[in-house]
């Protein structure tokens, strides 16, 4: 039995490995300014908890074969433990996880705590059940007014986020359901939701954040590479959830100035 | 300290209602916890089996079911959620055999308040039914998920499931609630005042520290999860604003202004996080006594185990904010979450150096509770790696709310705590039914379903990692999400046959139970005071003896002892702790 144990703990761990260190299932390519420190900081903790998953796995398994009860096992030990022990492991233990933990903490602080670069495009997010709408505030820099009483998300577009015309700066701000962005700029994002939360994830942008009605949750990335990625909501929102999905195009500057300009012309 | 006889008054009953059903016992509270736990416990696996199926199949039209749409699916994640974490996790460990074993373990006749007992039992029970009514009527059960995110589970218009059957959910759960508060009581009381003679804190089984410092979480948390409930049923049918804030829902503007959708989830989790600890710790009590036992050794490093457990408690009212990394919570207080949350990783390390330094040099026997325990410390260790990594707030930016966090949470305090039932009621249903459990459906039970867990919960790492979404009814909107199908289906498969196979422990309990073999006193040759006791013990556990403690809960292998383990009762002169 304590052979049979080991064989199935091992298994299990050698297998589950396997996968781990194949990358079958990783995470996308990294398209943003930080993907390379979170995907550092992923690695880092992954050799690390891949090292003591494995190593108390083996013991774990190598324990109950070597201590199985046979008729020639030798009398117990007979302890009730030993303080160094205890004292060298709590100590390395907690010097490991919060060391850790403290390594990571410079990203966050890097995109949480500083404002965004100047000269960042500005977008604003709206999250609603089940859609995504994307408003860019045009020349003047400043979004237009919106109001509740004004949404009607059957209409879509500007309507749906409630725009308020008869205010100026509304003028030219541009409501879209897909987000275009530029390369290498920064994007200084405004999150909203009219609704429920909803969160707004780009896997491969390494961006996720809730949008929470009654908040205007501003943060900023930096897309690092030419193409298209999908959205796809990370929070619970009702039952269109799984097809709450969006595209994001991170073109040129160019040709998101063309972009943006022919979406300025339509709407005149 | 007051004594035992004078709390303990009330006489054996005598008709079958007093005695079965409306029983002042705590054994038959106990035995009534735990088939309601049995009970909740297949409805809410066979509603997640459900959830498997509809992701891989979702326009399937099955039998009696018919097609499940995608809010019946979330109503599943809810329901599922729910009836797992209150009536199964909570209900089993503390309820079934807490009550069951701690009086006698600790030396007392009953609970301290066995009437109180009895009360909390049957409002769990009322909690229960109230919980499953929300299937059957008008609009099901509400499709917000366990955690019951608000503003989506405050307004009736924002989701099928949100009127009638979201009003049931959370008068359940405040039901439950109170349950909890009145068991929280009798525990903590129990176990400070009814200790027999010579049972000094030191001498507590861990099993005993374990429930009590549970009972404390328990006492602390609940409170606050019934308020916030109360809050959101004002919200709901009040016309309250404490979660919603000015919301449009389809085009409607709703009637309310200025609440915080973030408070709901401050509170929420305030109760949330020490509740995964009500969840694991019994778990590990039960580990740390059958570990012990089963390698003929005392456990390693007693105290160091008691003040792990303490420090888990305790750390465990810290860290609620972890959950809440991508909420809009201030980006500053996600740094002291973090730091906090690394430090309970700390204890959790200790424990299972301790434990491995138990089977250590030990002579193991390996019965089916045995097992059941060496797989719980496997998969605390395989559930408990990836915390670090859900800890870090910049992870999270990837893996939150992805399928790495049911990956996480279900190995560690979903079925390890399971292990954690499966290991008690193997090791007292001798003591509990006075029969033994069949030792060869027990290991292919045990064997299949540690191989089943892991290839359910192993693979959904590595679909969080490449960002496949919780909650999601199907994967057919997604491109990325398309690409994981295959993994998903083999883990669908996994589960069919994993539950499939916990018949075999339905068919081994209820064999048992009428034909399994009699049990002696003391089956396993443990040393705590359940096993002095006749198997069942009388009503009053000791038969109108009071026990006197002299030695620690596990001397086993005492050089000079006369057998290689020493009861709790022995004589002082015996050489031992």
């Amino acid at each position: 039995m304590g052979f049979a144990l080991l064989v199935l703990i091992w298994l299990i761990t050698l297998v589950s490995t396997y996968f781990f260190v194949a990358k079958t299932w990783w995470l996308p390519a990294g398209a943003s300014a930080a993907a390379g420190w979170i995907d550092h900081q992923f690695a880092l903790t992954y050799v690390i908890m891949g090292i003591v998953f494995v190593a108390a796995q083996l013991s774990l398994g190598y324990i109950v074969w070597r201590y199985r009860q046979t008729p020639k096992s030798p009398p117990v030990a007979y302890t009730h433990g030993n303080t160094t022990l205890e004292v060298t492991w709590t100590v390395l233990t907690a010097v490991l996880f919060i060391g850790l933990n403290l390594m990571g903490s410079t990203v966050w602080a890097s995109q949480r705590f500083d404002p965004p670069e100047s000269g960042a495009v500005q977008v604003e997010v709206t999250g609603m059940q089940f859609a995504w709408y994307f408003r860019y505030p045009g020349a003047d820099g400043t979004y237009g007014r919106t109001k509740p009483s004004l949404m009607d998300p059957s209409a879509g577009g500007e309507a749906a986020v409630g725009l308020d015309t008869t205010d100026p700066s509304a003028k030219d701000d541009v409501v879209t359901g897909t987000m275009y962005l530029p390369v290498n700029r920064e994007v200084d994002l405004s999150l909203r939701s009219v609704d429920v939360i909803h969160s707004f994830f780009v896997p491969s942008l390494r961006f996720k954040q809730d949008a929470v009605p009654g908040l205007n949750i501003r943060m900023h990335f930096k897309p690092t590479a030419i193409g298209e990625y999908e959205i796809a909501c990370a929070e619970l929102c009702g039952l269109g959830h799984y097809k709450m999905h969006g595209m994001v195009h991170v073109v040129s500057q160019e040709d998101f100035d063309k972009w943006l300009a022919a979406r300025e012309a339509e709407k005149q | 300290m007051a004594t035992p006889a004078t709390v303990h008054s009330h006489a054996a009953p005598q008709g079958f209602i007093r005695k079965y059903v409306f029983s002042l016992d705590h054994k038959v509270i106990g035995i009534q916890y735990f088939f309601l736990a049995l009970t909740a416990v297949w409805v809410g696996m066979i509603l997640s089996l459900l959830m498997r199926v509809h992701m891989i199949w979702p326009n399937a039209v099955w039998p009696v079911l018919g097609d499940i749409k995608p809010e019946t699916y979330l109503a599943l994640v809810t329901m599922h959620g729910t009836i797992m974490v209150f009536f199964v996790l909570t209900t089993a460990p503390q309820g079934g055999f807490g009550n069951y074993v701690l009086p006698i373990q600790i030396g007392a006749p009953d609970m301290a308040f066995p009437v109180l007992n009895m009360l909390s039992f049957w409002t769990t029970f009322v909690g229960f039914v109230v919980l499953l009514a929300a299937f059957f009527v008008s609009g099901g059960a509400p499709l917000h998920g366990w955690t019951g995110y608000t503003p989506l589970s405050a307004l009736p218009s924002a989701g099928p499931g949100e009127g009638l059957g979201a009003d049931l959910w959370i008068t359940s759960i405040a039901i439950f609630c109170v349950a909890s508060l009145m068991g929280a009581l009798n525990f903590i009381t129990t176990t400070l005042d009814l200790r027999a003679k010579g049972m000094t804190l030191m001498r507590l089984p861990l099993t005993v520290w374990s429930w009590f410092i549970t009972a404390i979480l328990g006492l602390l948390a609940f409170g606050v999860l019934l308020s916030a409930g109360i809050l959101l049923l004002m919200d709901r049918n009040l016309g309250t604003s404490f979660y919603v804030p000015l919301v449009v829902v389809n085009g409607i503007q709703m009637q309310h202004k200025g609440g915080s959708p973030l408070l709901w989830q401050h509170l929420f989790w305030f109760f949330g996080h020490p509740e995964v600890y009500i969840a694991i710790l019994p778990g590990m009590g039960v580990t740390s006594q059958i570990l012990s036992t089963f390698s003929r050794k005392p456990i390693f490093g007693y105290r160091a185990m008691v003040y792990a457990m303490l420090a888990i408690g305790f750390f465990g009212f810290m860290v609620w904010g972890h959950h809440m990394f991508m909420s809009g919570m201030s980006p500053y207080s996600a740094f002291a979450f973090s730091i906090l949350t690394m430090c309970i990783g700390v204890p959790s390390a200790i424990k299972t150096f301790n434990w491995l330094g138990t089977m250590w040099k030990g002579r193991i026997r390996f019965q089916t509770p045995m097992l059941y325990a060496i797989g719980f410390v496997s998969l605390f260790v395989s559930g408990g790696l990836s915390g670090p990594f859900l800890a870090q707030p910049v992870l999270d930016i990837q893996l939150h709310d992805t399928a790495f966090v049911p990956a996480h949470f279900h190995l560690i305090m979903g079925v390890a705590a399971i292990f954690g039932i499966f290991a008690a009621t193997y090791y007292w249903f001798p003591k509990m039914f006075g029969r033994m459990m069949n030792e060869t459906l027990g290991k292919i039970h045990f064997f299949i379903t540690l191989a089943g867990t892991y290839a359910i919960f192993m693979p959904m790492h590595y679909l969080g990692m490449a960002g496949q979404t919780r909650r999601y009814s199907q994967f057919t909107e997604v491109a990325y999400l398309q690409k994981l199908i295959p993994l998903n289906t083999f883990i669908t498969w996994a589960a069919i046959i994993t539950v499939s196979a916990q018949l075999i422990f339905v068919i081994n309990l209820f064999w048992s139970l009428f034909k399994g073999p009699k049990a002696s006193d003391n089956p396993w040759e443990a040393t705590t005071l359940e096993w002095t006791t006749a198997t069942p013990p009388p009503h009053d556990n000791f038969a109108g003896v009071t026990p006197v403690v002299n030695h620690g809960p596990y001397e086993y292998g005492v050089p000079g002892a006369e057998k290689d383990f020493v009861m709790q009762t022995a004589p002082a002169s015996t050489p031992a702790h």
